[in-house]
């Protein structure tokens, strides 16, 4: 399991494990599980656009991922947050659909960019996803209080001189970038799971903004380790795991928060009758 | 461009304009609704949950529609349990369902690759296809259509009273849970419907494209809906007969029926915000 063979995809599983629990704590304090989830699936046929006109796939992923972020902050201006992004995404996949049929070898990799492919992991995936990713990071970091301000309360960020409109261009950004570098190695819908499922059990956990975020990067690192133990074991996809993992995470940290908080309740009450 | 000799006359393209139409009537319906209760995500993940069922079926052999039905309706009842809370909250059991109904669909796709050496059910799955739809199935998914469609009928007023103002629907009287519960079980059988006829891209299409052009033209929600079907089925007819007529275009290689009528719902939405 520790081969050499293996050691590029526990290099760069844990990197995209970092970036999507740092990036996902965001998501999932800001609600925009839609976005995550749009933004891989619409960007995935980048690589069958870019193939076709003989170009490298990550520049394709690149510009579909930049289309997406703009689609939705662009229609998001005079429509609904959630028809706005779904319109982005059937556009996206209609255009996708497109190039799939047009490229026909590439119908084979389908399977692969929608779920993964994480035990063919290459020397020369590990620079792209540690620069891209590093960059996603870095930009949620830098602007962790503006973002948690105008995510708490976006018309007090507001008067604090922070642009909600500014913000969510960034934070999609981020999103965006993370998942372009991501994809071709972990999988459209992996990115997703990895995002989301962490996060919200990290949330679940603690409200403390610093500790949740640290949490969810824990939990996605365990997630994703575990993950790939399973599926080198079994042979089974690493999406299923993944999928599996961050659902079953979320709902142990659910009840175990809902337990913990009866019985802190039961103790005071016996301690101040 | 009027090449395609025959259009009326072929039995695949008589089977895809009835399912198509048939999707884009029911779609129209429940999409106003989806778009006012504010449960886009919930019909994209229904969708994309409910081919782990097909894919599931596809696997043991079983007939699709138990399949997708099956498992649409587990999924609406996993995210039924966030109830009608905060649209962020719900989004987010949206979220923690679709990864682990993605991640069911990713194991079981791989069995059939595996156990059935059948590369091409990534795509048909996640894409659908609509000249192939077995013939057998249109009177099936069209009285399935026609099902969803009484039921909001029944349903019409508590439905529309409680999306647009829950608080005020309790104090009607309005079981505005219950309500919710129906609205979510037809969202899920209509979309699992056309996720399985046209796939699952063309059924968030159908389901929030002519919604949300509709209701940009009328504020009204009656007619919002009739335009809504109407749009849909234009764009889907539209769309068959030019994805037929490509055959003529690149010889020998069609274009997919889906890249044509997403790109006309997606035209007339952007038209139809310059109507106001």
């Amino acid at each position: 399991m520790f081969s050499s063979f293996m050691l590029n995809t526990w290099i760069v599983a844990s990197m995209v494990a970092v970036i999507a629990g740092i990036v996902g704590f965001f998501v999932v304090l800001r609600g925009a599980t839609f976005a995550a989830h749009a933004l891989p699936l619409g960007t995935f046929p980048g690589a069958a656009a870019a193939s076709l006109l003989g170009l490298n796939p990550v520049w394709g992923l690149v510009v579909f991922a930049g289309v997406g972020v703009l689609g939705i902050s662009e229609l998001g201006r005079r429509q609904r947050h959630d028809v706005a992004t779904a319109l982005t995404l059937i556009t996206l996949l209609g255009l996708g659909t497109l190039f799939l049929s047009l490229s026909s070898q590439y119908s084979q990799s389908v399977y692969a960019l929608l779920f993964g492919e994480v035990l063919g992991v290459s020397r020369a995936d590990i620079l792209p996803v540690a620069v891209a990713g590093g960059i996603a990071a870095a930009v949620i970091l830098l602007g962790f209080r503006p973002l948690l301000l105008s995510a708490a309360s976006p018309e007090l960020g507001a008067a604090r001189g922070v642009a909600p409109r500014v913000i969510e261009l960034v934070f999609l950004g981020a999103v965006g970038l993370a998942t372009a570098v991501a994809l071709p190695v972990v999988g459209a819908l992996l990115v997703f799971s990895l995002m989301v499922g962490p996060a919200a059990a990290a949330r679940a956990l603690t409200a403390r903004p610093v500790l949740a975020m640290a949490a969810s990067v824990v939990i996605a690192l365990g997630t994703v380790w575990s993950a790939i133990a399973l599926s080198f074991e079994t042979n089974w996809p690493v999406g299923f795991f993944v999928g599996g993992l961050g659902a079953g995470s979320y709902a142990l940290s659910k009840t175990g928060a809902a337990f913990l908080n009866k019985a802190s309740r039961g103790r005071t009450q016996k301690t101040f009758p | 461009m009027f090449a395609a000799a025959g259009f009326f006359s072929s039995a695949p393209v008589q089977t895809a304009l009835v399912i198509a139409g048939g999707a884009a009537v029911v779609s129209g319906a429940v999409g106003v609704f989806t778009i006012i209760r504010g449960s886009t995500f919930a019909g994209h993940a229904l969708a994309d949950v409910s081919s782990a069922g097909g894919a599931a079926a596809f696997l043991f052999g079983l007939s699709p529609l138990l399949g997708f039905l099956g498992m649409a309706a587990v999924a609406a009842g996993a995210m039924g349990m966030a109830g009608e809370r905060r649209a962020a909250e719900r989004d987010l059991l949206t979220g923690i369902v679709l990864g682990a109904g993605l991640g069911v669909t990713a194991l079981f796709l791989y069995f059939d690759v595996t156990s059935r050496s059948t590369t091409g059910a990534a795509i048909s799955v996640m894409f659908g296809s609509m000249f192939a739809i077995p013939p057998g199935m249109a009177p099936l998914a069209v009285s399935i259509g026609a099902a969803a469609l009484v039921v909001i009928g029944l349903i019409y007023r508590p439905l529309l009273l409680s999306s647009l103002d829950p608080g005020l629907a309790r104090v009607r009287g309005v079981p505005v849970r219950l309500v919710g519960g129906l609205y979510l079980l037809v969202l899920a059988f209509a979309v699992t419907l056309s996720a399985m006829t046209i796939g699952a891209i063309l059924s968030t299409a159908l389901l929030i494209g002519p919604a949300a052009a509709a209701l940009r033209l009328s504020r009204r929600p009656d007619f919002a809906i009739l335009l809504a079907m109407a749009i849909g089925i234009f764009a889907c007819f539209c769309g068959i007969w030019l994805a037929y007529d490509s055959y003529d275009w690149t010889p020998g290689h069609g274009w997919p029926v889906s890249f044509f009528i997403v790109t006309i719902i997606f035209v007339i939405y952007l038209l139809s915000g310059l109507a106001r």
